[in-house]
C-alpha cells in the first residue's frame, strides 16, 4: 500500500471515530448540548479542554520554530502553559461561581454595562479571527502535503472541510468527541517522538532523550547539536541569541493570552463544583504538558536529523549529491514536501550537491569562498512542516506517518471548527440579537450565524495565503489581542472594584493601541507590504509585534485604574456580586460556621 | 449555578475577609514561584545559573524547556489542594 492510501485511510478513520461518537453520545443527551462539562469528571473535562486549546499552533508549527532557533523560542513553551497557573489562581474559580456561560455575560454583568459587552465581544472576535488565521495556515501545510497538492490548493480544500465540521456543529459541544480527537492527537505527536528518541539515543522518553546522551557520538545529544549546527555557521541551539527584554515580553504576552481566550475560559464555566473548577485547570494543562514536553525533544531531535542528512559524512566532508536525493528513498520526503512549495533546494554552484549552511556567516562565506559553493542551496524550509515531515525525514514506518496526518489535522479541524462556532455566537447572539436587533427570529438568528461563519472562513482564507507569518506565529498575536483586552478586565473584575467606565476605557485602549501595533508591523488587517516597520526593526525599541500584548495589557490596568477613580464607585448590587463571586458558597451561609 | 439571593447584603464577614486575605496570600506566594521559574531561571537569571550543567547544557536552558512547565503543573494542583482545604477551614466550601 503506497504512502497516499495510508494516510488517507488514517484521516477517514479518525474522522469517522469523531462523527461516531457525536451521534452516539448525542443521541443520549441533547440537553446537556450547552452544558457540555457538566456531570463530567474533571479528568475527562481536562482532556476536552487540552484537545480543544492544542491547535495547529501547538501540534504542526511550535516544534518547527523551536527546531531552526533553539533556546530563544521556548517562550513559546513557557507562555502557553504558563497562562494556566494564571487561569487557575485568578479566574477559573470565580468564573465558575459566577455562573454564566459566556466571558462577555460576565463582563457585560460585573460592569453593570451593555457598552462594556460590546466592547468584550469585538475583542473576543478580533482575536478569534486572528486565531483562526493561523489555524488555516496550519490546515494548508497539513491537507496540501497528505494529499500531495500544493499548499494553496490544500488550504482551500481544507477550508471547505472545516466549514462543513463547523456547521456540522453539535460535535464541538460534545466532550467525548474532544477525548477522542485528544487521543489521536497526543498519539500522533508522541509515537513518532519515541522512535526518533529510540534512535537517535536509546531512550523511549522524548523528554529525558533530550537531556541524554546521542549514541551514534557518544556526546550529550545537545551538545552534538550545539557543535553541528555551529560548525554551518548558525546560532548554537542552546545559547541565547534575541533580545532579552522582548523574549520576557513575549512569553509575558502568550501567558496573558492563554489565560484570556474566550473558548479555554468557556469550560470552566461549566463544570459542576468551584473546587472541580481547580482541579480541572491542573487536569488540562497535565494533558497539555504531555505535547509541551515533547516539543523540544522533536524540534532537537529533528534539527540534528536534518543536518546529518545533507551533511551525511559530517560538516567537514562532503554534502549530501542532488543524485541522492533524487534516487535514494531515505530522501523521498524531500520530493513530497517539494509539491507543497514549502520545501526547496538549488544548485546553486552547479556541483551536483546540496550544501546546507548559513550563508550570512563570514567564516561560513570564507569557506564557501574557498570551496566555490554560491549560497546555501536549501533555499526554502517553511518551520511549519517539520512536525509533519519529521517521521519522513527519520525513516519511521509508513503507519507512524499516516498517524501524524490525522493528528495534525485533528488539531487543526477542532480548534479552528470551535472557534468558527465562538464567532458566529459571538455575532448572531451578542451582537445582533443583543444590540442591534432583539427582537430577531430563532430563524434568522441561524441565518445570522451560518453568515458570520462563512465570511470569518472566508477572510480567514485570504489571509491564510499569504499569512502574516508561521501559524505559531500568527496564533501568538492572536494572543496579544487577548491579553490586552480580555484578561485584564476579567481579573480586575474579580480582584478590584474598578467601574463600568474604567473597565470600557481600559478594553478599548489596551485593545486599539495593541491592534494598531500590529498592523503597523504586520500590515494593515494582515494585507501584505501595507506594513510601515517590521518585526526586525519594530517601532518601539526590541518590541516586536508579537510581544505587545503585555504592553497591551499593561495600558488596560493603567487605564482603567485612572479612569475608575476620577468617576463613580460601584452600586452596592455589584458590590456584592464581587465579594460572593469570592466566596464558593453565598457568604450568609458562611456566617454559619 | 452560583445563587446569589442567599447572599446577606450589606455586610461582608470578618470570616469572609479572613478567607479572601488568606486567598491572595497563598495566590501571591504561588504567582512569585510561577515568575522565578519561568521569568527568572529560565531568562534573566540563566546567566547565573550556567555553572549547573545538566544533559549537555545547563540548568537555565532545562527550566526554559522543561522544568517549568513541571513547576506549573505543581502549582496549579498545589493551589487546588491547599483553597480546597481553605474552604473547609471557613466552611464556605459548596455543599
Amino acid at each position: 500500500m503506497d504512502q497516499f492510501t495510508i494516510n488517507l485511510l488514517f484521516v477517514g478513520a479518525s474522522f469517522a471515530i469523531y462523527i461516531g461518537i457525536a451521534i452516539w453520545a448525542r443521541a443520549g443527551s441533547t440537553s446537556e448540548f450547552y452544558a457540555a462539562g457538566r456531570g463530567v469528571h474533571p479528568v475527562t473535562n481536562g482532556m476536552a479542554t487540552a484537545a480543544d486549546w492544542m491547535s495547529a499552533a501547538s501540534f504542526i508549527s511550535m516544534a518547527g520554530l523551536i527546531a531552526f532557533t533553539g533556546y530563544d523560542n521556548s517562550t513559546y513553551l513557557m507562555g502557553w502553559t504558563g497562562g494556566y497557573v494564571l487561569l487557575a489562581l485568578l479566574l477559573a474559580p470565580y468564573l465558575r461561581k459566577f455562573g454564566k456561560f459566556t466571558v462577555s455575560e460576565f463582563i457585560g454583568d460585573r460592569f453593570y454595562s451593555p457598552t462594556a459587552r460590546l466592547v468584550a465581544v469585538i475583542a473576543l472576535l478580533v482575536a478569534s479571527l486572528t486565531y483562526v488565521i493561523g489555524q488555516m495556515t496550519g490546515v494548508g501545510v497539513a491537507f496540501g502535503r497528505f494529499l500531495e497538492v500544493s499548499n494553496t490548493a490544500g488550504l482551500l480544500i481544507g477550508a471547505v472541510i472545516v466549514f462543513a465540521y463547523a456547521v456540522f456543529g453539535g460535535m464541538k459541544g460534545v466532550t467525548y468527541t474532544q477525548v477522542a480527537q485528544y487521543v489521536v492527537l497526543i498519539m500522533a505527536y508522541t509515537i513518532p517522538a519515541v522512535f526518533i528518541s529510540l534512535q537517535l539515543t536509546g531512550n523511549p522518553v522524548p523528554g529525558l532523550g533530550l537531556f541524554g546522551e546521542h549514541q551514534a557520538s557518544g556526546e550529550p545529544l545537545l551538545a552534538k547539536l550545539d557543535q553541528i549546527v555551529s560548525e554551518l555557521g548558525f546560532n548554537e541551539y542552546t545559547a541565547h541569541h534575541g533580545d532579552t527584554f522582548n523574549m520576557v515580553l513575549f512569553t509575558l504576552s502568550l501567558m496573558i493570552g492563554t489565560a484570556g481566550l474566550p473558548h479555554v475560559i468557556m469550560r470552566f464555566f461549566t463544570v459542576p463544583k468551584v473546587a472541580d473548577a481547580r482541579w480541572s485547570a491542573g487536569w488540562a494543562l497535565v494533558f497539555i504538558a504531555l505535547l509541551y514536553l515533547t516539543a523540544p525533544a522533536v524540534g532537537a531531535m529533528a534539527r540534528l536529523n536534518i543536518t546529518e542528512q545533507f551533511w551525511p559524512n559530517g560538516t567537514g566532508a562532503e554534502a549530501v549529491s542532488v543524485e541522492t536525493i533524487a534516487t535514494d528513498p531515505d530522501y523521498d520526503w524531500m520530493g513530497t514536501w517539494q509539491q507543497t512549495g514549502l520545501l526547496g533546494w538549488e544548485d546553486k554552484n552547479g556541483d551536483g550537491r546540496i550544501q546546507y549552511y548559513n550563508d550570512e556567516n563570514p567564516a561560513m562565506q570564507e569557506r564557501a569562498a574557498a570551496e566555490g559553493w554560491e549560497g546555501n542551496e536549501l533555499t526554502n524550509f517553511n518551520r511549519d512542516i517539520l512536525v509533519l515531515a519529521n517521521p519522513e525525514i527519520a525513516n519511521l514506518p509508513g503507519w507512524v506517518v499516516g498517524l501524524i496526518a490525522a493528528g495534525g489535522i485533528a488539531a487543526a479541524l477542532s480548534t479552528a471548527a470551535g472557534l468558527l462556532l465562538a464567532i458566529s455566537s459571538a455575532v448572531s447572539h451578542d451582537l445582533i440579537k443583543g444590540q442591534i436587533n432583539p427582537q430577531i427570529s430563532e430563524k434568522g438568528e441561524l441565518l445570522s450565524a451560518r453568515i458570520a461563519m462563512a465570511v470569518a472562513i472566508a477572510v480567514a482564507t485570504y489571509l491564510g495565503l499569504n499569512p502574516p507569518g508561521f501559524a505559531a506565529q500568527t496564533v501568538a498575536l492572536a494572543f496579544g489581542l487577548a491579553a490586552a483586552s480580555i484578561f485584564p478586565a476579567l481579573m480586575m473584575g474579580i480582584f478590584t472594584k474598578v467601574n463600568n467606565k474604567g473597565a470600557v476605557a481600559g478594553m478599548l485602549s489596551g485593545l486599539i493601541v495593541t491592534v494598531i501595533y500590529i498592523f503597523l508591523h504586520k500590515g494593515w488587517f494582515f494585507i501584505p507590504d501595507t506594513n510601515s516597520f517590521t518585526d526586525a526593526d519594530p517601532l518601539l525599541g526590541t518590541i516586536k509585534s508579537t510581544s505587545f500584548g503585555a504592553v497591551g495589557a499593561a495600558i488596560n490596568f493603567a487605564v482603567a485604574f485612572t479612569v475608575s477613580k476620577m468617576t463613580a464607585s460601584i452600586p452596592q448590587e455589584i458590590e456584592e456580586l464581587v465579594e460572593s463571586v469570592r466566596v464558593p458558597r453565598g457568604a450568609g451561609a458562611a456566617q454559619d460556621h | 449555578m452560583a445563587d446569589h439571593s442567599t447572599h446577606t447584603p450589606h455586610a461582608v464577614s470578618e470570616a469572609d475577609k479572613g478567607y479572601w486575605a488568606a486567598n491572595v496570600r497563598i495566590i501571591l506566594i504561588s504567582l512569585v514561584i510561577w515568575a522565578l521559574c519561568s521569568f527568572g531561571f529560565a531568562i534573566l537569571l540563566r546567566p547565573l545559573l550556567s555553572g549547573i550543567s545538566v544533559g549537555g547544557t545547563d540548568l537555565g536552558f532545562w527550566f526554559a524547556q522543561q522544568g517549568s512547565i513541571l513547576v506549573f503543573l505543581a502549582l496549579i494542583f498545589f493551589y487546588a489542594w491547599r483553597m480546597n482545604k481553605l474552604d473547609r477551614e471557613y466552611g464556605v466550601e459548596e455543599e
